[in-house]
């Protein structure tokens, strides 16, 4: 920056100053003569709907969960490093606790015994929190939806918001999704959160069954479990 | 577990000799596409392994395959050495159908322990004098047995919490009077390398017992390769073991298991494409181990880490190239790769030169910010140590066991591909400790930039009339019933060894995966008992494991 410059800010673009403004500025830091005050204009208030304004600064600020489940992670990696740089969205801050995150995607296939943990791990998060499900198996269990011990779609635990396909999807992919849930959110728009197929319960509250009968010596009464009734998955 | 070997345990060993040895424990014969089978009584495991461990030089358990016929169960012990990759045994132990019971062999081989659990989870074998016989991929309160043939896939399951409910509802002291403290370490923790969840309970900041629960990730590969058809659909299948890039690596563990057992030959052409492609695998898996590495000792997300995903970007942009895709390749056929080199040829070779050109100067970087690193020398020198004669008996393989100085390595001393042909070096460090297998895995990388551009060089010269890709293979693959084979490559992270057992049928009667890391996870109890928690971690980095293959 060339030291005769005395508006830093003003670039050539910006300097079609108006009557008011010059009257504005006189005596003003030039510090406070910056682009957000031209997007302004002359009036130093703005006009909008608080909700409004908190759902742009929600999606505009993402603090995204640090979650690594199967392959689709490594795209996932890739997409918060270097080349794709998810930062630049205003999304590509990774925090390692679900109590300081936003958004949590989900990159992989889900397991009968991961199940309950993930939906732990997604209770511990604060509201508003949204969900990106990322890559088939968090659609419908992907390749391995025939699978003994997989659950088939990361919906079938918690409300997804945005549904990434691709096996694993492109850090392109993800980054369009990204962008795609930050307009719902600047909409002011997210997934209702209704009861889940697979939820976590006290053992003692199932429906008793044969199968109930037979864990009843191992389970306590007050110890949450999920149910997995596989016959009823899509 | 160090054992004095009789002067002739090197000498190659032939089924009569090997006969001999078992006595009146054999009771049977069977032949394996890959090596003798010696069927023998169930009570009879340990001392039959014994002998060919101490006597004969069999001193790597690779795998245990478990299985249920119609009549009996089977468990078979593949046995090689750790000198002679292609000396190889199996030890067929049949089991009763309706009391399957059959001697563990934990006693001779620690990996075993791992081994046999995995068996019973899936296949319901009960192990006698097994140290704890529990399931380990599947919940604690799963029913049935899913790999056994009664098993209805449609009956409900309960799974608890337990362990995660709340860690911090109540004081976590383990017993009464004692200091120490249960930390549950996963399954969701940056540190563990996907979800593993690992039991450590410390004195301080000692570990005084530490256990890894893995199963958080079972997705039923078996499963999913016994329903798929040999010729085509089993192939997508291997790319998702161990994701870290490894796809090629993986895909041709099938491949070749695949083809020994339906007598597919491979032209010289398609050789070539499957090495370079699979090196260049490796060096992407291991450049995300340095960097996860970096990630793990001193929480390096900002330079080392973003290197390595730079190298890897680059190495991905190649294996796009020729693959058509970033991570789930899909590119091997049986008989060969499914299409040439991208056109036009010269870019491509260019492409892959300027990456191998740049690579001693981004390497260099790594050693200036990590070898060299103090801090890293400090955490990583000395700590995490797993001997030569321990790592054996846990059936340790790839940077893990030639960073404890052992001499070994499928690609030369089983040879397959092109890698005969090729001036290359098998790298192995002494140290025994956590800076060894980084040192291994950074030396490896320069061994796999040697390899590829000499593969570049012949397909550069390679006449042009003589490109064949793929042999003649028959649309569908149908082996003969009950045909048996086990065959072993060298993955990013070990041995990767797969057993077929075919049915008559286009799908494999029985298809066992033998994971790399889920041997070498079983060292780090081993490594990390006595030691600092922050050295556990880095020691669990060290051992690079990818979820993906340890759960399978």
């Amino acid at each position: 920056m060339s030291s005769d410059n005395q508006q830093p800010f003003v670039t050539d673009s910006s300097k079609v100053g108006t009557a008011t403004r010059e009257a504005r500025l006189s005596g003003q830091d030039n510090r406070f003569n910056s682009r957000l005050r031209e997007a302004f204009g002359s009036s130093p208030f703005i006009l909008t709907k608080f909700d409004k304004f908190m759902n742009w600064v929600r999606g505009s600020s993402m603090f995204m969960l640090q979650f690594g489940i199967a392959c689709c992670s490594i795209e996932m990696m890739h997409t918060y490093a270097v080349k794709h740089d998810l930062d630049r969205f205003g999304a590509g801050v990774p925090r390692a606790s679900p109590r300081q995150a936003d958004v949590i995607i989900i990159p992989g296939t889900i397991v009968s015994k991961f199940a309950p943990r993930m939906k732990r791990v997604y209770d511990q998060m604060p509201e508003p929190k949204f969900v990106i499900g990322m890559g088939s198996c968090t659609i419908s269990g992907g390749p391995f939806q025939e699978g003994y011990n997989v659950v088939k779609g990361a919906e079938e635990v918690i409300p997804v918001d945005i549904h990434i396909p691709g096996c694993p999807p492109r850090p392109e992919a993800l980054v369009y999704g990204v962008a795609k849930l930050q307009e719902r959110i600047a909409n002011g728009e997210s997934s209702p959160v209704t009861v889940k197929p697979y939820e976590l319960e006290e053992f003692g509250d199932l429906e008793r069954d044969e199968i109930i009968d037979q864990l009843a010596e191992e389970i306590d009464v007050e110890d949450l479990v999920m149910r997995y009734n596989w016959a009823d998955s899509p | 577990m160090s054992v004095e070997l009789p002067a002739d345990a090197d000498a190659v060993q032939t089924p009569a000799e090997v006969a001999d040895l078992l006595g009146d424990l054999v009771i049977g014969r069977e032949e394996h596409l890959n090596a003798p089978g010696f069927v023998i009584k169930p009570n009879s495991v340990v001392d039959a392994l014994r002998r060919l461990r101490d006597q004969a030089g069999f001193d790597h358990l690779s795998c245990v395959t478990a299985q249920e016929y119609e009549d009996r169960y089977e468990s078979i012990y593949h046995l090689t050495s750790y000198d002679d990759r292609t000396q190889e045994v199996s030890i067929v132990v049949p089991a009763d159908k309706e009391n399957p019971v059959s001697q563990s062999a934990n006693e001779v081989f620690r990996t075993a322990d791992w081994h046999e659990r995995e068996a019973y989870d899936l296949i319901g074998i009960e192990y006698d004098d097994h140290p704890d016989l529990r399931r380990i991929l599947l919940p604690e309160t799963w029913q049935g047995h899913p790999l056994g043939q009664s098993y209805d896939q449609d009956q409900p399951q309960v799974v608890p919490l337990r362990e995660h409910q709340n860690p911090l509802l109540e004081d976590q002291t383990a017993d009464n009077d004692s200091e120490t403290m249960y930390l549950n370490i996963g399954p969701h923790h940056p540190a563990t390398h996907g979800v593993l969840h690992i039991k450590t309970v410390l004195d301080g900041e000692q570990v005084v017992d530490l256990e890894p629960d893995i199963g958080y990730l079972h997705r039923c590969e078996e499963q999913m390769c016994q329903n798929s058809t040999y010729r085509y659909q089993i192939m997508p299948y291997p790319d998702r073991w161990d994701y870290i890039s490894a796809g090629l690596l993986n895909e041709w563990a099938y491949a070749r298991t695949a083809e020994e057992l339906a007598d597919i030959e491979v032209p010289e052409y398609a050789q070539i494409i499957r090495t370079m492609g699979a090196e260049l695998c490796r060096m992407a898996a291991h450049f995300l181990a340095l960097g996860t590495f970096a990630l793990d000792i001193y929480g390096d997300f900002t330079a080392l880490f973003m290197y390595s995903i730079r190298d890897r970007e680059k190495v991905q942009n190649i294996l796009e190239e020729l693959t058509g895709q970033r991570l789930m390749f899909n590119y091997f056929r049986l008989g060969g790769v499914v299409w040439d080199l991208p056109e036009p040829r010269e870019d491509f070779f260019e492409m892959t030169r300027d990456f191998l050109e740049d690579l001693p100067t981004a390497l260099e970087e790594y050693h200036d910010m990590m070898t060299s690193n103090e801090i890293l020398q400090v955490r990583t020198v000395d700590t995490g140590v797993l001997p030569p004669e321990v790592a054996k008996s846990y059936g340790a393989t790839g940077p893990v066991a030639r960073g404890s100085g052992i001499d070994y390595d499928v690609r030369r001393d089983d040879p397959y591909g092109y890698y005969e042909n090729l001036d290359w070096d098998v790298v192995t460090e002494d140290g025994c400790d956590n800076f060894s297998r980084l040192l291994v895995r950074m030396r490896e990388v320069e061994e796999s930039a040697k390899i590829v551009e000499q593969c570049i060089d012949l397909l550069e010269d390679w006449p042009e009339d003589e490109r064949n890709i793929q042999s003649n293979v028959p649309r569908t693959i149908k082996p003969d019933d009950d045909t048996e084979i086990y065959k072993a490559v060298e993955g990013a992270k070990g041995e990767l060894g797969i057993y077929i057992r075919s049915d008559g049928t286009e799908e494999p009667g029985r298809f066992k995966i033998r994971s790399p890391c889920f041997s070498n996870l079983q060292t780090l109890p081993e490594m990390s008992n006595g030691e600092y928690v922050p050295d556990a971690i880095a020691s669990l980095g060290s051992l690079d494991i990818v979820l993906g293959e340890v759960d399978r």
